[in-house]
């Protein structure tokens, strides 16, 4: 049973929704612990059960969680997968010094010695 | 609930190099020879001094880097901050390190950027837009006349 969207996360939501520590947190948590319910969630947190819904949903719809309804609970599972657009983005910082090593081994072979 | 962020990422770059390492140090430190193939600004290898690079201006993203330099010992080792502002209040935070080690036909030159947190992500946008701008510029540096001389 999958409640996993099949559409690619969009890389600037993934970021925004890292970019809270609080978030990240319940991010890390649910990676650590597996899946959770928002009360278990809350009362690691320190902070409302209506704002940890919050964050859980800002997690959801960048596709870092993905949630399991049962009954009247809901449980929480983190979607590792979904850190793929960070990894990507990394990767093109390490194209850009690539670039610059050609570059400079242009420079180097033009220079005197 | 505030865990810290683990394990930050880095990028490390590898390159096997036929020239001398005084000479692979003058290209890494020379305010001239950076602009030829890094990006234009006033670096000097002094420890402690700021510098300012300038790419040129893209949407989300005025092409500015910021540093400072942290380590210099000459023909080993170079270490600056490498901050870029401009694109969004947090913007990117890492350390660029460069290392030389002696072979015996020139040197192993390693470069490696660290810091990469989620947190540093904000400027995702205009970094990709920028970064993309960068790849294939060689072959037009290459063509500049009497460029690198010296």
């Amino acid at each position: 049973m999958s409640y996993q969207s099949n559409l690619p996360n969009a890389p600037n939501e993934v970021f925004r929704s890292l970019a809270d520590p609080t978030r990240r947190g319940i991010f890390e948590h649910l990676v650590r612990d597996g899946e959770q319910n928002v009360r278990a969630l809350t009362e690691r947190a320190g902070i409302s059960q209506a704002a940890v819904s919050k964050h859980l949903s800002v997690l959801k719809q960048a596709g870092l969680v993905r949630d399991r309804p049962e009954g009247r609970t809901v449980h929480y599972t983190a979607e590792v997968q979904g850190l793929a657009p960070l990894v990507d983005w990394i990767g093109l910082y390490g194209a850009f010094w690539r670039d610059r090593f050609d570059r400079l081994e242009g420079v180097l072979d033009r220079m005197e010695p | 609930m505030t865990a810290p962020v683990a394990g930050a990422r880095s990028i490390v770059v590898e390159r096997y190099l036929d020239h001398p390492p005084e000479k692979v140090w003058r290209a890494l430190t020379d305010e001239r020879l950076l602009g030829q193939w890094l990006m234009p600004g006033d670096f000097r290898p002094v420890v402690g001094h700021r510098f300012t690079l300038r790419a040129d201006p893209v949407p989300h993203w005025n092409g500015v880097t910021e540093g400072e330099v942290l380590v210099v010992e000459p023909c080993r080792r170079l270490v600056y901050r490498w901050n870029t502002s401009g694109a969004a209040a947090d913007g990117l935070r890492t350390v660029v390190t460069w290392t030389l080690t002696p072979t015996p036909g020139g040197v192993l030159l390693r470069m490696e950027q660290s810091g990469f947190r989620p947190q540093d992500q904000p400027n995702f946008h205009g970094a990709t837009r920028a970064w993309q701008r960068f790849t294939g510029n060689l072959e037009r540096l290459l063509t500049v006349p009497g460029g690198g001389a010296g």
